[in-house]
């Protein structure tokens, strides 16, 4: 209890202290140590589940559960390594003038209120509370896409901003149809129609019809958070207009957190109706996400764009994963989500780095990375072969996983799956090798690149593919259970 | 048709007038005045909150109207006329589809929200069930709103309505969301128009302007 206290309250003190504070010289390290602090009470919590098991918490507000304790984790971890790549990465930012000090503010202290958004959103047991948070960590991230204030910038985030708004809507309006649902059940004048462990308990006696509809909006709000295609417009124009920690933070993070929110409720829809639907709408639009960004990465010159791209791409495999339905399918899919997040947050850091040596976003600037500065270069090319699904990496063998039970279960899915992952690899490693390994004569940068960030990601993420540790497995098994029902 | 108490009738006029008050913002091309309708719905709602809360008695719903009442009677209407002097936006261009055009997509809206809401108004056990089509209407042309305005002020009021239909639809069905989750909401709510306002003097800055036509060039650069 006192753990959960304390991982909302550290980011909470955090935004507060750097509202104030943000544009000090030592900001950059203020920020980094709530982090710290943020990390350390996530894995307190980890120790105690691991200890006592599943926790409800605070008249049943929260919820800790084998399904979201370790992206609370992740979570915190990622919010941890961006804040260490964020050091160097804004104040080389400030060195060639795109961001003034009052900007900083606004940056290191809507940093921590997003991971406070982040945290609650994933530990909250009630529907509604998590439709606030995650509108909050919309309206938390709005002026850092548009903190360089470009003409770019501003129009990523007027369309972040309404679509996302938009979507977000109808997620309100899922919510309501459900509650509206449960109160029948549930009664009470609904303390606890929203609350999802009660939801959970009588699921099976919700009314089918509504909950039906109530999935359409939900999935259509949340979905449009997650970037499922063809409601993505705005994910690729955010994370390339933004600053890189915060394209970092959105794909590995935010993208996450909101597939979290439609997989909860698709918990509670399939109980209660009894049929494939929701499988089948978690499928069709995680497939058509895959295909559709495969094709657009071949369209990319953006570096930001190219990888935003892909994170389209990934988060509709875990979607599909989840839409099969199955204990191993559901497995993979969230052993999918755990690596991409890394996978794709040690790329942003790596391609940050190299987009300020190049001194450009665009992939034909940035040139010869191997010769400039050889972790930098390396660590692009690792991430990428990571994110490609080559193995020993974490990301094949989920992908792996994922295809084999398709195999088994939808067939006819897998000739799509299999051209799409190919051409997504010719797009990107034929972006990525010349970045690398081509010609060039660009200048050094004031302050040395934080590296660590990138390969401590990686190493994670090779660890996850040749060695699952034992809790995490059972995690995940348990989480597969509650999520592939039946 | 049997006599309906005179406090149901009052409801139903409310909810009619809020339909009524979103054909007209469908309508009007005046900023200022936009906002001024706007303001009008928000009162239309708390005072069928007000009704409802007399009518049932109970406590949090004589809460969330006091709510409404201030954030958005007062509040956001006198922060958007204040952005709006600021900026000097008074007037909207003429929309992507024509004013009839959009009157008439609005009453198919309507008929298709009526469609929509048949099974959850068999499902609600509340008084005001009727008004839950009604509701989905509201939401439906607010969203038919936002997506035929050019100017981000008409497209942000949009927004403010849609948000009002939602509230409208959640006291309809069930007497408003649990307190926690209303209070959340108004959070947002109030948050987001602050954002929006540090955003239209961005945009401002930017372009010298508020029209959205500036922001069109964020295409797939190939």
């Amino acid at each position: 209890m006192i753990e959960l206290a304390f991982l909302l309250a550290i980011p909470a003190a955090g935004a507060l202290a750097l509202a104030l504070w943000g544009a000090k010289h030592h900001a950059p390290e203020l920020n980094s140590a709530f982090s710290l602090g943020t990390f350390i009470a996530a894995c307190a919590l980890t120790a105690r589940v691991i200890r006592e098991g599943p926790l409800v918490l605070w008249h049943e507000q929260f919820l800790i559960d084998p399904f979201n304790v370790f992206l609370v984790t992740l979570t915190a971890f990622i919010g941890l390594t961006t804040s260490l790549f964020s050091r160097p990465y804004m104040r080389v930012e400030i060195a060639h003038g795109r961001v003034t000090s009052g900007r900083l503010r606004l940056y290191h202290s809507m940093y921590q209120l997003f991971m406070l958004t982040m945290l609650i959103a994933l530990a909250t047991n009630n529907m509604g509370l998590l439709w606030v948070a995650m509108e909050g960590a919309t309206l938390s991230t709005v002026l850092l896409v548009t903190l360089y204030r470009t003409p770019q910038s501003l129009e990523a985030g007027w369309k972040y901003f309404i679509l996302c708004g938009v979507g977000i809507a109808q997620a309100l309006f899922g919510t309501i149809l459900l509650y509206v649902a449960a109160e029948r059940v549930l009664g009470a004048q609904g303390v606890t129609a929203l609350l999802w462990t009660h939801l959970n308990a009588v699921k099976s006696q919700l009314e089918p019809t509504v909950l039906s509809l109530a999935f359409v909006f939900l999935l259509v709000g949340y979905g449009t958070k997650v970037g499922l295609a063809p409601l993505h417009s705005w994910l690729p124009d955010a994370h390339a207009e933004g600053p890189t920690p915060i394209s970092a933070v959105l794909s590995g993070l935010l993208l996450n957190v909101a597939l979290y929110a439609v997989v909860r409720c698709k918990v509670l829809v399939e109980g209660s109706l009894h049929s494939a639907l929701p499988a089948r709408m978690l499928m069709g639009f995680g497939l058509l996400s895959v295909v559709l960004a495969a094709f657009l990465l071949f369209r990319q010159r953006d570096i930001k764009r190219l990888f935003a791209y892909s994170s389209i791409e990934h988060m509709g495999i875990a979607a599909f994963g989840f839409g099969l339905s199955s204990p191993v399918a559901t497995f993979a899919a969230l052993l999918h989500m755990t690596v991409h997040s890394l996978t794709k947050s040690a790329i942003f850091f790596a391609a940050g780095h190299a987009a300020q040596k190049a001194g450009s976003q665009l992939m034909d600037d940035i040139r010869g990375l191997i010769t400039l500065s050889p972790t930098v270069g390396w660590g692009l090319m690792l991430g990428a072969l990571a994110i490609l699904g080559l193995p020993p990496f974490g990301v094949f063998a989920s992908e792996f996983l994922l295809l084999t039970t398709a195999m088994r279960e939808q067939p006819w899915s897998i000739p799509i799956l299999l051209i799409a992952l190919g051409v997504a690899f010719a797009a990107i490693f034929g972006r990525v090798q010349p970045m690398v390994f081509g010609d060039t004569q660009a200048r050094r940068l004031p302050h040395a690149p934080a590296l660590l960030p990138v390969f401590a990601h990686l190493a994670i993420v090779l660890m996850l593919g040749v060695y699952i540790p034992p809790y995490l497995a059972e995690w995940y098994r348990t989480a597969a259970q509650l999520i592939g029902g039946s | 048709m049997a006599h309906l108490p005179l406090d149901r009738q009052l409801l139903n006029a409310c909810a009619a007038l809020l339909l009524l008050l979103s054909f007209a913002m469908l309508s009007q091309r005046r900023i200022v005045s936009l906002v001024n309708l706007l303001a009008v719905q928000g009162a239309v709602l708390a005072t069928a909150t007000l009704l409802l809360a007399w009518r049932t008695g109970e406590a949090h719903l004589y809460l969330s109207a006091a709510l409404t009442l201030t954030l958005k009677v007062l509040f956001l209407p006198w922060l958007l006329h204040r952005l709006i002097r600021r900026l000097g936006v008074y007037w909207d261009t003429e929309p992507l589809l024509n004013i009839s055009g959009t009157m008439l997509s609005g009453i198919l809206i309507v008929v298709f929200a009526f469609g929509l809401a048949q099974p959850i108004t068999h499902l609600a056990s509340t008084a005001t069930r009727d008004a839950i089509g009604i509701a989905i209407g509201v939401v439906l042309l607010a969203f038919l709103m936002m997506i035929t305005r050019r100017k981000a002020m008409s497209q942000v009021v949009g927004f403010l309505s849609m948000e009002n239909g939602l509230f409208f639809g959640a006291m309809s069905a069930t007497y408003g969301m649990p307190m926690v989750v209303e209070l959340g909401v108004a959070l947002d709510l109030l948050v987001a128009v602050l954002v929006l306002g540090v955003f239209f003097f961005q945009i401002r800055e930017q372009f010298d302007s508020l029209d959205l036509h500036h922001l069109e060039r964020l295409r797939e650069r190939s």
